[in-house]
């Protein structure tokens, strides 16, 4: 068992009195990309909340360093664990500079509210992110993929060694969910902890070094994407049947479904 | 384009600085003109002299006794109802979830006239309105409350409160009397006529307390502003800071209302003119509660003068002054 600072034991997860999940045990290795996956509604974006303190378990606990997450104070939380949630609401008329700035929030008191350290971590963010030429840009004026960049940008400010991802492709078109996963992809390289909530099988298994895949509230599988997607694992999780075959272009699992009926060539 | 992030902190601050200090000194142009002006004209350093008990006591009379308290009185009552029109528009992130329209201001009101059908001095008129203003709070606060509140719950739920308790109202004054129907009447526009310090004296120790609260709150609010999971995710204790702030609004409107009645449009122009002239990216308190309180005592000082010497209401000349200037705002924004 790999070293893991974030992980969950015994989860039940529900929204007021519908339950979700039961008993959810999940271990984030340190230094992965891990990829959460599953069907509509399989409680992958609830793990997510979960981890990220966002939805109190009702039973089991969140471990962050070895503490249970809600007993550690939540700054110094936000210190350590940043979220990306699946939306939020961009402040009216707000330029892209001080919405990165924000993201230094957990870093800052009453009396010290710009340090050194701060605008170091907002250049490098915006530099990461490749929004820095965005600065003065009002955010609301940008493209769906340009203020997923700025997003993205406000939680690299916070400097945290784990960063979660809910759903951060959605809305997006082909060319800028490649574009904010390969950002990912950098960020993991360059020594963060990623875990990120996708919707496309075949992006996860591209990304992920670790894979956690669930149905029904259970995690069906968990593991090396290489090691565990079969067309098996696929039919039982998504009830898909298809064949895998391996990507041309990075060698890990390529979901192909099967064709129900033969496409023949366009006559008109 | 040359960018450079080292002053970003500092970028905004000088326009909300510029902003800050031309509305004190507006405030102080309208607090000389409210001081000096009026059936009786008391020349500036006489002024000054009869606030410190010095003048001709004719002018200490109507300086001191009558014009200070007043315009003091408008002061600190905008800034109280610029400050918690600043935390409900925040809160629910929504222009108009302003305490004028989510019922807290109807609640308050139904508290006054029932204190004046009861036969009710000043005083108790005063603490009708704050209880009402608690009461309706309450009320809305808990029936919009599942596992937290959200904003867009409060405004419904506000707005359904609200069109009860003015129907509420309207039954009252049907049914009172009609010399306390006047009374209540008179009171529910709006007023600052004939307000003396022991009006002013309780809004003053309520911002004196609530207004550095809502400084330290903003920041936080702010981040809320961006959504509660975007917030946590920061570190910002979401339901502690809400549940504050609202205690301070709901404080902030009631103190308010009980000292000059339900002034509308004041609570829901001030922040909305604050946010603009500024252009700041989310809640300025501080810009705010000095609008409310140079919008307030402007409209009161032409309420007094316009149609001298029929005297108006403030009320209806917040309405107008607010409401024209906004409308000519929001349609600059559209370019």
């Amino acid at each position: 068992m790999p070293d893991a600072r974030l992980s969950g034991t015994g989860l039940t997860l529900a929204y007021d009195q519908r339950v979700v999940a039961t008993d959810l045990s999940v271990a984030i290795p340190d230094a992965s990309f891990t990829v959460i996956i599953g069907p509509n509604a399989c409680g992958k974006s609830t793990l997510l909340r979960a981890l990220a303190r966002m939805l109190k378990p009702k039973a089991g606990a969140v471990h962050l360093d070895g503490s249970v997450i809600t007993s550690l104070p939540s700054k110094e939380v936000a210190r350590r664990l940043g979220l990306l949630p699946q939306s939020s609401i961009v402040p009216d008329g707000i330029t892209v500079a001080d919405l990165v700035a924000r993201g230094r929030y957990p870093h800052q008191r009453l009396m010290r509210q710009w340090s050194k350290a701060d605008e170091a971590a907002v250049t490098e963010a915006m530099r990461a992110t490749d929004v820095t030429e965005l600065a003065e840009r009002i955010v609301d004026e940008l493209s769906g993929g340009q203020r997923q960049r700025v997003w993205l940008a406000m939680a690299l400010a916070q400097e945290t060694p784990i960063l979660l991802l809910d759903e951060p492709t959605t809305f997006l078109d082909i060319s800028h969910q490649i574009e904010v996963l390969d950002l990912c992809a950098d960020l993991h390289e360059a020594g963060r902890t990623m875990v990120a909530v996708l919707h496309d099988l075949n992006q996860a298994c591209r990304y992920a070094t670790h894979l956690i895949v669930m149905r029904g509230g259970t995690i069906v599988a968990q593991g090396d994407p290489a090691e565990i997607v079969t067309s098996e694992l696929v039919r039982q999780v998504f009830d898909l049947r298809c064949e895998i075959i391996p990507d041309p272009q990075s060698g890990t699992p390529l979901i192909v479904p099967e064709a129900r009926r033969r496409v023949t060539p366009a006559s008109a | 384009m040359n960018v450079r992030i080292g002053p970003l902190s500092v970028r905004l601050a000088p326009r909300a600085l510029l902003v800050s200090v031309c509305l004190v000194l507006i405030g102080l142009a309208v607090t000389v003109a409210a001081l000096a002006t009026g059936e009786f004209t008391v020349p500036v350093p006489d002024i000054v002299q009869a606030l410190f008990g010095q003048g001709p006591p004719v002018a200490e009379l109507i300086v001191s006794k009558l014009r200070a308290p007043r315009v003091v009185t408008g002061l600190l009552v905008g800034a109280a109802f610029g400050l918690s029109g600043a935390i409900f528009q925040s809160l629910t992130r929504n222009p108009l979830g302003s305490p004028d329209f989510i019922g807290f201001t109807a609640g308050a009101s139904t508290g006054g006239i029932l204190a004046v059908v009861a036969g009710g001095s000043a005083m108790t008129i005063a603490g009708g309105a704050m209880a009402g203003c608690v009461l309706t709070a309450a009320l809305v606060y808990g029936l919009a409350f599942r596992g937290g509140v959200q904003g867009y719950r409060l405004v419904l739920v506000g707005i359904g409160a609200n069109a009860l308790l003015l129907a509420v109202n309207s039954y009252l004054l049907t049914r009172a009397n009609i010399n306390d129907a006047a009374t209540a009447g008179a009171w529910l526009t709006g007023s600052l006529s004939g307000r003396g310090w022991d009006h002013a004296i309780p809004v003053a120790l309520a911002l004196a307390v609530l207004a550095p609260v809502c400084v330290l709150l903003s920041r936080p609010m702010r981040m809320i502003e961006m959504g509660d999971d975007a917030a946590r995710a920061m570190g910002v204790r979401v339901e502690p800071v809400r549940a504050l702030a609202i205690a301070a609004g709901v404080l902030l409107s009631g103190v308010a209302t009980a000292a000059a009645g339900p002034v509308i449009f004041v609570a829901l122009a001030a922040p909305q003119l604050a946010r603009r002239l500024t252009r700041s990216p989310g809640v300025t308190m501080g810009a705010s509660a000095l609008m409310g309180a140079v919008l307030l005592t402007g409209a009161d000082l032409a309420a007094q003068r316009l149609l001298a010497p029929t005297q108006l209401p403030v009320g209806v000349l917040t309405a107008a002054i607010g409401g024209t200037y906004l409308a000519l705002l929001l349609r600059k924004d559209r370019h």
